[in-house]
């Protein structure tokens, strides 16, 4: 007698803890292991790409905190360099080390998230609770900077909104010197622990050749052994005078990928430290009036700045007719803009490349094969946030 | 191609009749080709050794409705070889049906399936395209430029039938698009009269 047995579909999410957000896995079980995955992403989805087409260029920053919004001045990065690129304007050099600065702790921020909410997917509890204190920290420099802890709202075209409050850079210092405790802290209670590389090592792993074949970038491609990193390759504001390594994974499997992780870590606590001593006073945005608005002061007593504080809350600055995609290496990979303007004061089209889109996208090739308890691991170690994958 | 002249010299010369147009700005190289050759063209730039495109970052569509050829279809590829980025791009108008990428760069199923949904342009042996960012039973393509900012439909909870359920949008007030442009630069009626008279002579 045979004995017909049934594959078993499983809805995982769009509320589960382990789905980092709003994502709907549909599995295909047989038995514990997994066939077939497929995601349906989309929860989230707000249109932040046609809302910046009926936004002016200035007006659209704020939706690009919202989209990784863990890192968030690192997507604005991208968005100020493809102006600037367009409006070819120079940034000063004061605000160029501000933003480097700004992007590393985005990514401090972005993975203490994610390897701590990986330990916590695959069992511990300890790292969360420690990393977050110091996420809190970093918040608190990012609302000193901003005045938000989240939604920064920081970069423009040609700078930065404000120079840094007195006493943050002395704090941000503070803190380089603190933290590698914390990293070490952490690397204690995970990195060989039997429990977290079980669950870990030789899970969702991804070849070089595959890695590529899925658009993979960051961390994704790293820990898969290639040595890509946009910051040396292609390296925008002042990275090319700061110095810093690469690290790069071997086996491409979820545990490297949390030690490249841990490493850029303490990468960017070097380039902060770099940034920090290398900053010296100056302005912290272009003087172009056209772009950048005046300070209240002169408001009050130039006919002219108040003209252009006007057009520029009102209309908004041109950007002439131009096409161009720049990149910026945010902490989950390859963060990108496609940008279109057409010489009025709003993008004609402004495309944005999210990595966790396509890190996704490889769900079903990653986890075909793997039990249903590496689910969450493997896509914790994808680093996934919907505010972008979604958009 | 270490230099991005070498590479536009090289695919001019090689595909010759298949690009129609290749420019290099923001040092990015820009290639204009015609729908048919979409196939051939991705493929050399992939494979050839001189090139070695191997990763597809995006595609996306712009979106010109007054066009016959409204829509322009992007390409963003990226070679690590040579640290080099190249943009592919054609134009279709709305009804035309465009092959899919997806047995050349597998990232291609995702990335077709958000152009289908948020541009309602169709692929050709594609595996699976159905809708991707937008709701379960949404319809229209919202990135067009003639769709609404504010959509056709909203959806609330209602009480009498317990569930979900859509409505047509109903705005307290409309959306409110101001022309800030400068009066001393002209206003638009003025500035299309121009044009015109400028064609006449």
């Amino acid at each position: 007698m045979t004995k017909k047995i049934k594959n078993l579909n499983l809805n995982f999410g769009p509320q589960h803890p382990a789905a980092h957000g709003v994502l709907r896995l549909i599995l295909e079980l047989d038995g514990e292991v997994v066939e077939k995955a497929d995601p349906h992403i989309g929860l989230l989805h707000r249109g932040t790409e046609k809302l910046i087409e009926n936004k002016t260029y200035m007006q659209a920053v704020p939706y690009f905190d919202r989209l990784d919004y863990v890192a968030p001045m690192n997507q604005e990065h991208a968005f100020a360099l493809a102006i600037e690129k367009i409006l070819r304007i120079d940034v000063p050099i004061r605000a160029q080390f501000i933003r480097v600065m700004f992007c590393e702790i985005g990514r401090i921020l972005s993975h203490i998230l994610n390897v701590t909410t990986q330990a916590l997917d695959v069992g511990a509890l300890t790292p969360s609770l420690w990393g977050f204190e110091e996420r809190e920290t970093l918040m608190t420099f990012y609302e000193r900077a901003s005045g938000s802890r989240l939604h920064a709202n920081y970069f423009r075209a040609g700078g930065v909104h404000q120079d840094l409050p007195v006493g943050l850079e002395r704090d941000i210092a503070k803190f380089c010197e603190s933290f590698p405790k914390v990293i070490n802290d952490l690397e204690n209670l995970l990195t060989d622990n039997r429990i977290f590389k079980q669950r870990n090592v030789d899970i969702g792993i991804v070849t070089k050749e595959d890695a590529l074949d899925y658009s993979f970038s960051g961390v994704m491609i790293r820990g898969s052994g290639v040595p890509w990193d946009l910051r040396k390759s292609q390296p925008y504001d002042c990275y090319d005078q700061l110095e810093f390594k690469i690290p790069i994974g071997k086996n491409g499997d979820c545990y490297d990928r949390y030690l490249c992780r841990i490493e850029e870590m303490k990468e960017s606590v070097y380039i902060i430290k770099q940034c920090l001593a290398k900053m010296e006073k100056g302005p912290i945005k272009t003087f172009d009036g056209k772009i950048s608005p005046p300070s209240k002061k002169e408001i009050k007593q130039s006919m002219e700045a108040l003209i252009h504080h006007f057009k520029l809350f009102t209309e908004g600055y041109r950007v002439p007719e131009d096409e161009i995609y720049t990149a910026v290496e945010a902490p989950k990979g390859e963060f990108g803009v496609y940008l279109i303007s057409d010489g009025s004061s709003k993008p004609y089209k402004c495309k944005i490349r999210a990595p966790g889109f396509s890190h996704l996208q490889s769900m079903d090739y990653l986890i075909k094969g793997h039990m249903l308890a590496d689910v969450p691991a493997v896509l914790g170690s994808l680093d996934i946030v919907f505010g972008e994958v979604d958009r | 191609m270490k230099n991005l002249i070498d590479l536009e010299k090289k695919i001019n010369s090689e595909l010759t009749t298949k690009i129609n147009k290749t420019k290099i700005k923001h040092n990015q190289i820009y290639v204009e080709i015609d729908k048919e050759d979409l196939i051939d063209v991705l493929l050399f730039v992939k494979t050839n050794k001189d090139a070695k495109f191997r990763q597809l970052i995006d595609i996306t569509v712009v979106d010109y409705p007054e066009e016959v050829q409204r829509f322009k279809i992007v390409y963003l590829l990226l070679s690590h070889e040579f640290n080099q980025r190249l943009i592919l791009s054609y134009f279709i108008s709305e009804k035309e049906v465009i092959s899919s990428i997806t047995s050349i760069f597998p990232s291609a199923n995702w990335m077709e399936r958000e152009v289908f949904d948020m541009y309602g342009v169709n692929f050709k042996d594609h595996p699976d395209l159905r809708r991707i960012l937008t709701d379960y039973g949404f319809e229209g393509h919202p990135l067009r430029k003639d769709f609404p900012l504010t959509g056709h439909i909203e959806s609330r909870y209602s009480e009498e039938q317990k569930k979900v359920i859509n409505e047509p949008v109903k705005l307290e007030q409309n959306y409110r698009n101001f022309d800030y442009e400068s009066p001393w630069e002209g206003t638009r009626y003025i500035k299309e009269q121009t044009k015109i008279d400028d064609k006449k002579n």
